[in-house]
């Protein structure tokens, strides 16, 4: 199997995890949902690290790189910082 | 570090990612599900960090620590309001991330003499869906922010138009796989830029739930087009994740709607909303046979009534009246009664826009209850609340068969003994029909700002109990 093959499968079956957990997620937390899975989209960080810390970058590599880790990094922190801010709020009747 | 090493510490990070998910099966487990997910991304980025591949951190560090205190700040100042405008940028700093991903990437294996097909057709592939993800989020943004109308805008063959362009961008894609002209990646991104505003223009204001679960979906599906070209397997899983979470919202949004997912995206539903005077509005109501009533009589109502279910819509929002709407729910507590909130699952901006803004009012998360299971509750309420809502509570979409929301889902409000709906005029509302609720006996429209009528209700209720 080539590479491009296993990475088929994995795709296809985190579709399949992705499908049931999402569908257990209660409606209230919805919202958090969307800035937990916008936190976590900028996994792509590792893609950006990868362009910025490439040996033989020259200065458009180097900039392509800077300007991705920066993005990616404001929503890894704002996206999990407001997650939390709003899973705070959330509280049962005392 | 091996590349085994660091497969596996990324095999760990997908699984804390999912485990995080997971968490927001219930309020009481969802912050221990954020902890999760924010641990899977820190080792993630550590174990990137120290591979091979990454040669030095002399641009990393400060690009890390300038959107960090960027994300911070953000994080901390943003209104719970503005969350679907904050979703919305952040949807598009994935998309734009994705693309310079994808052209640095491609530099880079240019540079190392490792280019070959199947990366170049996953390059093109991840540069467009990022770029659309990009500027179809900064369209979104813009209407949310109220920078733009939010009202759709179409013109004669804008459908052509768009699947000309897609088409265009498929033949430059193949130019720059087969002839691996770099000139054709940057102009199918370009082109891709332009597609992603006109997919976008279209959709109406109160479409924006299924805009934003959309996007949500393409900045998923771009992550793990990125993971393709990459080769790396955390950002697929990670991109599926993100992907189908996004498509089932989008998919929970459009069945609220009793809308197909495609007539959603080709737009041109619902004009812009206007308002008219509360005077004329008093006026209109009486010559329309609709009942009004002061804040007074409706207080007096409620001061009685023992069982009071509130229906939220995006007025309450826009009014910032969920803290006056706080302050009532606990008069009418004291005064004996119970207290409930009723959301249906498209009211806001946001799927559960109206959740987060009651919680951020101190509701309490079990006095808010989803539209399927109160819906049978509404017979037995002594009084129902509608808070700037407006097309969900509809009895049209239940009875009339040539209304245009026919079928949708709605709450049942109208069942309630006594209704209030606080709103500003009679004017219609987004889908541009009238809502029979109105007109209904047992109906009274308290006209007026949601925000100073709950609170004109709040201490009219306090007063007398």
């Amino acid at each position: 199997m080539s590479e491009t093959m296993v990475a088929v499968y994995v795709f296809v079956l985190a579709c399949f995890i992705g499908y049931w957990v999402v569908w257990g997620v209660t409606p209230a937390l919805h919202t958090p949902l969307i800035s937990l899975t916008n936190a976590i989209s900028g996994i792509i960080v590792i893609g950006a690290l990868l362009v910025a810390g490439f040996e033989m970058g020259g200065f458009a590599e180097g900039s392509l790189g800077f300007i991705a880790v920066l993005l990616a990094t404001i929503n890894i922190v704002g996206g999990f910082m407001v997650t939390q801010r709003m899973l705070a709020m959330f509280k049962k009747k005392r | 570090m091996t590349t085994n090493f660091l497969a596996l510490v990324y095999l760990i990070s997908g699984c804390l990612f999912i485990l995080g998910l997971k968490g927001l099966t219930s309020p009481a487990t969802a912050r221990r599900g954020n902890y999760l997910a924010m641990g899977g991304m820190a080792l993630a980025i550590l174990a990137t960090l120290k591979s091979p591949a990454v040669s030095g951190l002399g641009i990393i560090i400060p690009a890390v620590i300038i959107g960090a205190a960027i994300g911070a700040v953000v994080a901390k100042r943003i209104q719970m309001t503005a969350m679907p405008q904050l979703v919305a940028a952040l949807h598009s700093f994935v998309g734009l991330a994705a693309v310079l991903v994808a052209i640095g990437t491609y530099l880079n294996r240019e540079a190392a003499g490792a280019l070959n097909g199947v990366l170049m057709g996953e390059l093109a592939v991840g540069a467009v869906i990022g770029a659309i993800t990009f500027t179809g989020s900064l369209v979104a943004f813009a209407k949310l922010q109220a920078l733009v109308s939010g009202a759709p805008v179409n013109f004669n063959g804008q459908h052509w138009l768009n699947l000309g362009l897609a088409i265009f961008i498929l033949i430059l894609s193949v130019d720059f796989v087969v002839n691996n002209h770099f000139v054709s990646l940057v102009f199918l991104t370009l082109l891709a830029f332009a597609l992603g505003v006109l997919l976008i223009i279209p959709i109406g204001g109160a479409d924006m739930p299924v805009v934003i679960s959309m996007l949500n979906s393409y900045s998923g599906w771009a992550a793990a087009a990125t993971g393709f070209t990459l080769g790396n397997h955390l950002l697929i899983i990670t991109g599926a994740l993100v992907g189908s979470s996004g498509a089932i919202l989008s998919y929970i949004m459009c069945r609220a709607m009793n809308r197909g997912f495609i007539s959603v995206i080709l737009g041109g539903f619902g004009a812009s909303e206007e308002e008219e005077g509360e005077g004329s509005a008093t006026r209109a109501a009486v010559e329309k046979g609709a009942n009004s009533a002061g804040v007074e009589d409706a207080a007096f109502w409620m001061q009685s009534a023992r069982n009071v279910i509130v229906v939220p819509g995006y007025g309450m929002a826009v009014a910032q009246a969920q803290h006056a709407l706080k302050e009532l729910t606990q008069a009418l507590e004291a005064a004996g009664a119970q207290v409930k909130f009723a959301i249906h699952p498209v009211a806001g901006r946001m799927p559960g826009h109206m959740n987060v803004l009651l919680a951020e009012a101190d509701i309490p998360y079990d006095q808010v209850v989803e539209m399927d299971e109160i819906n049978h509750e509404f017979a037995t309420a002594d009084v129902a609340l509608v808070v700037g809502a407006n097309d969900v509570t509809n009895p049209a979409a239940r009875e009339d068969s040539s209304s245009p929301i026919y079928g949708m889902p709605i709450l049942d409000v109208h069942k309630a003994k006594q209704v209030f709906v606080i709103k500003r005029s009679l004017r219609p509302g987004y889908a541009g029909i009238e809502n029979t609720l109105y007109y209904m006996d047992n109906c009274s429209m308290v006209f007026g700002d949601a925000n100073e009528v709950c609170e004109g209700l709040g201490s009219a209720v306090r007063e007398a109990g």
